[in-house]
């Protein structure tokens, strides 16, 4: 049995999604944050478990864009996979007029319906009050009182869903149908089998949008349009005005308003003076973004310094009790060491999750949207950009998915060809690791920490080359589509805690698994790559070392060896070949090796670093991966690897660069081609190269 | 012939056609109908896009550019709270 939840933006739905399945997702306050099918399951009064579907915020059946696509492909196609057995429409009942025209519409598809009325309190408060026994009657179908912010009612809305799937029920609202429409529906109906004249009208007016419709099909109603002389877009409007007309009817006999009616914007639009002033708003803006930044930094340094220390102490304590093998090598050099690079972001991660998730749910996102729309109109983007771009600092996955909510192409192109630009939860770690090497642990005017301000530095880079990027695109695609900015700002909410740390600790899981997993599994291939080599070169490498370094013993000798295995290891093999072309940006062939396991996903970096570098490295103090970084030495010239001139040119590197399978996948799924993904992956490593080797020779 | 984008930031009005009838629709679901009173709340800090409220009950953001489509009837006993 599945069991769709159906509403306006900013209605609740997915609040009281959370609720009725326990399965936890984000859910923001922006319209149209649910970009992607969300399915739950559901106990009902008989114990037997229901699907529910959870379908993007839509205002009507008739899409602006295309995660409002996804509604009507869904509900108009009755051989959809996901085609309900019952509509839940959950509306805010303190704008049920306008809630009520989706619910007509669906009604009308001759799909089952409950509706469930949420924010009542809203309504109260505002002075409006609905009588729910006699709009059950006069709507004929269950009628439920919910409170999804709260959870209450849920119990009602299952028992009332329960009933409605033993007995469903059909009631049509509104007949359309005209005498000149009649016997060509008719027809329609009978072609595609369909239930209701509102279905049908639906296959006439909006063939286009029907995804699943053949060629024929489409050309059989493109034709019957054309002899009955059907304007879709007349018969659009006739349908809204009607149904509004309808109604208004039934709500002037349920709704009381108090004569002194109070305006539930009052205390909105109080705030909204300062954050959207002129000055101000900029100014907080900005504030937010630097506290942020300052957070991520400053305050998350204290648990990563635990865990980074923990993890040390544990591969210490492993390396003594253990017995010296090839095995204990592998757990504590290949193993730990790169699941300690995973671990230890972890609180970064958090922060950072944090925020974005309370921007999103006080609906100061929409805000932001409003502030930056005529700034990013100039880069070839809309104010609805902001959205992804901002995500993006999270991840550049669900942040290209949330673009679906732009309607116009060009713009939601260029977003998904620039927001890989923005600097993510992945970058981070290495963003972390090489700050912590090459800059000072000071404060300016003791206020502001230098690394804080030079990982913000970071993020401006990647947020101006976005723009930039932006700017290019524009230049060359071209359309002639039309599409609207306007949308809904939500009113000021207070953000629900327990909904952030849901988000957050959702965020951290996928980051330990998804990415640990990726982690683990180099870790270990690159430990085998690096403990092995071909031929004779590597199997008489410590014969050859004591045979040209007589003088050397005990633990220099050893240390000599390790670095002659290292290199004459597979993995040393693989740095070397890349060598060349990775030399002029001031990288040696072990930095190499990261460069290449990180192809896939760029968090890998630290840990294959960590991992190489704790090869030969044995002393306790060098345990901490800033420790054994600092201590790297050419063997040639005696300079110390991660200098501030390589430092500085790898984080360059790491802004641009696209090195996320991931994100490649995405995209190509988002824009249906793999010309996009390609494009985007020549352009941000060509600047990544270029840019990396600029910085390099200008510090050299 | 007054429109949405001549009102100064308080002014109210009465909504009263569409020029453009894509967006005359998507207002439309939106609950925009003609009759609606509509008050302009804020212009975004470099003059767009504005933020409207309608009725007194939600608040919607929109270029400049859509604002000049909504023709309205100015009402000027009210354009203070």
């Amino acid at each position: 049995m599945i069991v769709a939840l159906i509403g306006n933006p900013n209605c609740g739905k997915s609040s009281l999604f959370n609720h009725l399945t326990g399965l936890r997702q984000k859910i923001g306050n922006f319209p149209g944050v649910t970009v992607d099918k969300k399915v739950g399951f559901c106990k009902v009064s008989d114990g037997s478990d229901i699907q529910i579907i959870d379908l993007p915020g839509t205002y009507s059946l008739y899409p602006n864009s295309l995660d409002e696509q996804v509604v009507l492909e869904v509900l108009a196609n009755q051989n959809h996979p996901d085609f309900p057995d019952l509509a839940v429409i959950v509306a805010d009942s303190s704008n049920l007029k306008r809630n009520l025209l989706l619910f007509e519409q669906v009604n009308d598809l001759g799909i089952p319906t409950v509706l469930a009325l949420n924010m009542l309190d809203v309504a109260n408060e505002i002075g409006i009050t609905i009588n729910t026994p006699k709009l059950e009657k006069l709507l004929g179908i269950p009628v439920v009182e919910v409170n999804a912010r709260e959870g209450i009612g849920l119990e009602g809305l299952k028992l009332t869903i329960f009933r409605a799937l033993e007995n469903k029920s059909i009631h049509e609202n509104l007949d359309l149908i005209t005498l000149s429409l009649k016997e060509n529906v008719g027809k329609i109906k009978e072609r595609f089998n369909l239930k209701t004249d509102y279905t049908a009208l639906q296959f006439l007016s909006q063939t286009d949008k029907l995804g699943f419709l053949k060629p024929k099909d489409v050309l059989f109603l493109k034709e019957l349009a054309t002899e009955m002389n059907f304007e879709a877009d007349e018969f659009h409007t006739k349908e809204v005005i009607d149904r509004y007309k309808d109604i208004g009817e039934t709500l002037s006999q349920v709704i009381e308003v108090e004569d002194e009616k109070h305006s539930s914007l009052t205390l909105s639009q109080k705030i909204d003076n300062v954050l959207i002033h002129k000055f101000w708003g900029y100014v907080i803006f900005l504030g937010i973004l630097f506290l942020i930044f300052q957070s991520v930094f400053t305050l998350a340094n204290y648990p990563m310094d635990l865990i980074d220390a923990g993890i040390a102490d544990l591969n210490n304590l492993l390396k003594s009790i253990l017995p010296e093998s090839k095995i204990t090598d592998l757990l504590t050099d290949g193993l730990i060491a790169g699941v300690g690079g995973v671990l230890i972001f972890i609180p970064q991660i958090a922060f950072l999750f944090a925020f974005i998730s309370i921007l999103e749910e006080s609906g100061y996102m929409a805000r932001v949207v409003v502030l930056m729309d005529k700034i990013i109109r100039r880069f070839g983007m809309s104010g609805k950009s902001v959205v992804p771009l901002i995500s993006s600092m999270a991840c550049a996955v669900p942040a290209i998915m949330s673009a679906r909510t732009i309607g116009n192409w060009k713009d939601r192109l260029i977003t998904i060809m620039v927001t890989p630009l923005m600097s993510c939860s992945a970058r981070l770690p290495i963003y972390t690791i090489l700050i912590a090497l090459v800059v000072p642990d000071d404060k300016l005017f003791g206020l502001f920490g230098y690394q804080g301000l030079v990982l913000m530095g970071l993020y401006l880079l990647g947020f101006f080359s976005a723009l930039i990027g932006g700017w290019f695109l524009k230049k060359f695609l071209k359309t002639n589509e039309q599409s609207f900015f306007v949308m809904e700002l939500p009113t000021y909410k207070k953000p629900r805690w327990k909904q952030v740390g849901f988000t957050i600790l959702e965020k951290v899981k996928t980051f330990v698994f998804e990415a640990g997993k990726v982690i683990v599994a180099i870790s270990i291939i690159l430990w085998v790559l690096a403990s092995y080599g071909p031929g004779e070169g590597f199997s008489n490498v410590e014969e050859n070392v004591t045979k040209l370094h007589p003088e050397l013993n005990g633990k220099e000798l050893e240390h000599k060896i390790s670095a002659e295995k290292l290199k004459n290891s597979y993995a040393g093999h693989f740095g070397k070949f890349i060598e060349p072309a990775i030399k002029p940006l001031g990288y040696d062939w072990k930095i190499g090796i990261a460069l290449i396991t990180s192809f896939a996903a760029r968090e890998v970096f630290v840990g294959t670093v960590s991992t190489i570098y704790s090869i030969g490295a044995d002393d306790a103090d060098d345990a901490t991966i800033k420790a054994r970084l600092r201590r790297e030495v050419n063997p040639d010239t005696g300079e110390q690897v991660f200098s501030v001139a390589t430092s500085y040119s790898l984080l360059i590197f790491y802004v641009f660069a696209m090195m996320c399978m991931s994100t490649i996948a995405v995209v190509y799924r988002e824009t249906k081609s793999w010309k996009w993904p390609i494009i985007q992956l020549v352009y941000m490593s060509a600047l990544a190269y270029f840019s990396a080797f600029a910085v390099y020779w200008l510090l050299k | 012939m007054k429109t949405v984008a001549d009102l100064k930031e308080g002014e109210k009005g009465k909504i009263s056609a569409f020029l453009d009838n894509k967006l005359a629709l998507k207002l439309l679901e939106m609950g925009c109908l003609p009759g609606t009173e509509v008050k302009l709340e804020h212009k975004a800090p470099l003059g767009c896009p504005y933020c409207i409220s309608v009725s007194d009950d939600y608040q919607l953001s929109l270029r400049k550019s859509e604002a000049i489509t909504i023709l309205i009837e100015k009402n000027d006993s009210s354009s203070h709270r």
